[in-house]
């Protein structure tokens, strides 16, 4: 049977969608579940990481690409790698790490898929020094609406490429993808974690290292108020030159049950936090770290996300170019601290330029991202934090988003006239679809 | 790197491509035989990147009758040390759709019983040649009774059982073990939205059982174990109730 009946869910398990879900194992199968049209439209659902309506198509169909994750080949000198869209980046880190490679660039989750990191246009903790990923992608195996398989490059068709980067997969389905992997001395970073007392003095900090760190990352304590707002850590890291004699074996711990949502309010988290920014020491540490502890603090509990129970929870990253990004930042957190929802850490990096893509995400400026259990209330907030947002010329992170009004993303994403235009030519019968794609009309054809 | 090749035959398959997989992380070489061509060279580029071992891909039918001798004399050449065997390869359509055209159950029958029994008798000499090696032969719960929902099939399956246990007995007298698996519900393309599965195993699950049960020069096993139980149960419902039975 190719079609199975499947609720899925983003990762914050807001959004959900009954879909026909297919599963193929090899490429020809790709091409036969896209050929069975009957109609409906499809969209690709890689590891469900995404935290909204990206990867879901309610009534419509869905494509897993799970078993689609080969490496299909590897140069050793260069680095060149070729593997399908369904690999994940803990896969190319357990196979090439102990080799002398890593990843160019990563998003926060190891479980992520490559071809979802192209569809994003992730970007990681070292945006400034490298960009996002689709700044590393040398070409990819595109299948296009029409059953044709094209490769698309930024020489070959490079509109079609440049709307497939950060393209949410609605210009077709990625099946293999051509980037390359960085030599790196050892599979340790070495860690520098230091306290920062409040937002003036991360802001001070961070231009002080946004050039010269490898990789950056700030934590934000932001249910901290008055003098403290901002308060936090800020991580640097480089590769280290060797690893330690003795590697660290990890546990890898899970969130077995739903939490109740009384488990979540400002007292429990505010205590969390505050115990998050006191382990640094006041004069703060430098340790050598397995390079999985600093890139993915979180995938060491499998699925967290049930720590936010059955409802779910939002997340919310925005980006806010230099010139306003101390005011906007600020404006953001006041209204976050003021709101007194139960906000874990936020994180605050900055990032270096646009992307390639029409809908890439980043641009030079800082970018704030947290979650937000949903509770009443929350939609609200997060409808000011989009005011704040655009008042400020910046960018909502489509990877994230599940609330974003259309009005918003067109101010946002000033190429997604572009990107339609591309999608009415390689795509003109709609075959790709999702419920994101519906709800900020990302095709265009609504007026 | 160990001096063992597996040939895994019906390769493109999701429990002989995690067998291939569990077989080259313990370091020995692969070849991959089936249709898909294109597909067993990504499978087996995949392999050799991943695991560090030799990996070839190589064209296989197994309606090819005639050819199955030189493709085996192919794979005695090409393998490094011993050479190994999983036959993997199965044709389940609807059975529902069998009923109605028995040219798909003409089909079925033929890849999974004839097309198995064939290049069995054509390996068989070369392992009775080099007197040792390991066969595995993914059979079925379906051929241990017929039932209603997958009898043609499941009769292709018993039949490839019986042919299996004859073959065990010739080749072990030359020293080569031949291991029948019966996988209960294995998470692949076959059973992918058939509903009231049960106890579902992954088939990185089925591989590595498969390649246990090999190394151990076992006879007959069920993977995972407990369908053994489940199967021994379902045997012994005499015959006038098992007909009313819609299992």
């Amino acid at each position: 049977m190719m079609w199975n009946e499947r609720t899925l869910t983003g990762w914050g398990r807001t959004a959900q969608a009954t879909m026909e879900v297919g599963r193929p194992e090899r490429p020809r199968d790709l091409a036969a579940l896209l050929a069975d049209t009957n109609g409906t439209s499809i969209i690709v659902h890689g590891a469900g990481r995404s935290y909204g309506d990206a990867a879901l198509n309610e009534g419509g169909r869905a494509i897993l690409t799970q078993r689609l994750s080969r490496l299909l080949s590897f140069n050793e000198k260069t680095g060149r790698l070729v593997c399908e869209a369904g690999v994940t980046f803990a896969e190319l880190m357990r196979v090439f790490l102990p080799r002398g490679f890593c990843v160019p660039v990563t998003p926060g989750t190891a479980f992520a898929t490559i071809g979802g990191a192209v569809a994003t246009d992730v970007h990681g903790k070292n945006h400034d020094r490298v960009g996002s990923f689709g700044d590393h992608v040398e070409w990819i195996e595109l299948l296009t609406a029409d059953g044709r398989t094209v490769r698309v490059s930024p020489k070959a068709r490079p509109a079609l490429f440049a709307a497939t980067i950060g393209g949410m997969g609605l210009t077709g389905i990625i099946i293999a993808v051509c980037f390359r992997m960085k030599r790196v001395p050892s599979a340790s970073l070495q860690v520098r974690e230091r306290r920062i007392a409040d937002l003036d003095s991360f802001f001070a900090a961070f231009e002080e290292v946004r050039s010269t760190a490898e990789y950056s990352v700030g934590w934000i304590d932001a249910l901290a108020r008055g003098k403290r707002l901002g308060r936090g850590i800020l991580e640097t890291a480089a590769v280290a030159e060797a690893d330690p004699a003795k590697p660290r074996r990890d546990r890898q711990r899970r969130v077995p049950i739903d939490l109740p949502g009384v488990a979540l309010n400002p007292v429990t988290v505010g205590a969390f936090n505050d115990r998050y920014y006191r382990r640094v020491p006041v004069k703060g540490r430098e340790r050598l770290l397995p390079a999985d502890h600093f890139f993915y603090p979180l995938d060491a509990v499998q699925d967290w996300n049930r720590i936010y129970g059955k409802r779910g929870f939002y997340q919310f990253q925005c980006v806010i170019p230099d010139a306003a990004a101390r005011d906007g930042i600020r404006r953001a957190l006041e209204t976050i601290s003021a709101a007194r929802t139960a906000s874990f850490l936020a994180v605050l990096k900055t990032l270096g330029g646009e992307g390639k893509g029409m809908l890439s995400f980043p641009m030079r400026g800082y970018t704030l991202a947290l979650d937000f259990p949903r509770r009443s209330g929350v939609e609200a907030l997060l409808d000011q934090l989009e005011g704040i947002t655009l008042d400020h010329g910046g960018r909502i992170y489509l990877a994230k988003d599940a609330v974003l009004s259309p009005e918003g993303f067109a101010r946002m994403y000033p190429r997604s006239d572009v990107f339609r235009e591309i999608l009415a030519e390689v795509d003109p019968k709609g075959r790709f679809q999702s419920d994101m794609a519906r709800r900020l009309n990302l095709k265009g054809g609504k007026s | 790197m160990s001096d063992q090749t597996w040939l895994v035959l019906g390769g493109s398959s999701a429990i002989a491509n995690a067998f291939a997989h569990e077989a080259a992380a313990a370091g020995h070489a692969i070849l991959l035989g089936g249709r898909d061509l294109d597909d067993l060279k990504r499978s087996a580029a995949d392999i050799a990147i991943r695991h560090g071992v030799a990996a070839e891909a190589l064209a296989f039918d197994a309606l090819d009758y005639p050819g199955h001798p030189d493709f085996m004399a192919d794979c005695r050449r090409k393998a490094k040390g011993t050479l190994n065997l999983l036959l993997a390869f199965a044709l389940m359509p609807e059975q529902s759709e069998m009923e109605q055209d028995f040219d798909l159950a003409r089909q079925a029958i033929e890849a999974t019983y004839l097309g198995a029994a064939s290049i069995l008798s054509a390996a068989a000499p070369v392992f009775e040649e080099q007197g040792a090696g390991r066969i595995v032969v993914i059979g079925s719960v379906a051929g241990d009774r017929g039932r209603i929902k997958n009898y043609i099939y499941g009769s292709a399956k018993a039949g490839l059982h019986a042919f299996v246990q004859g073959l065990r007995a010739r080749l072990s007298r030359a020293g080569v073990s031949v291991t029948t698996i019966k996988p209960g519900f294995v998470d692949t393309a076959m059973t992918w939205g058939q509903p009231g599965l049960f106890l579902v195993a992954s088939p990185e699950e089925c591989a590595r059982a498969c390649l246990r049960h090999a190394d151990a020069g076992a006879e007959v096993r069920y993977v995972p174990w407990f369908w053994w139980g489940i199967m021994t149960i379902i045997k012994s419902i005499p015959e006038r109730i098992f007909k009313r039975l819609s299992i």
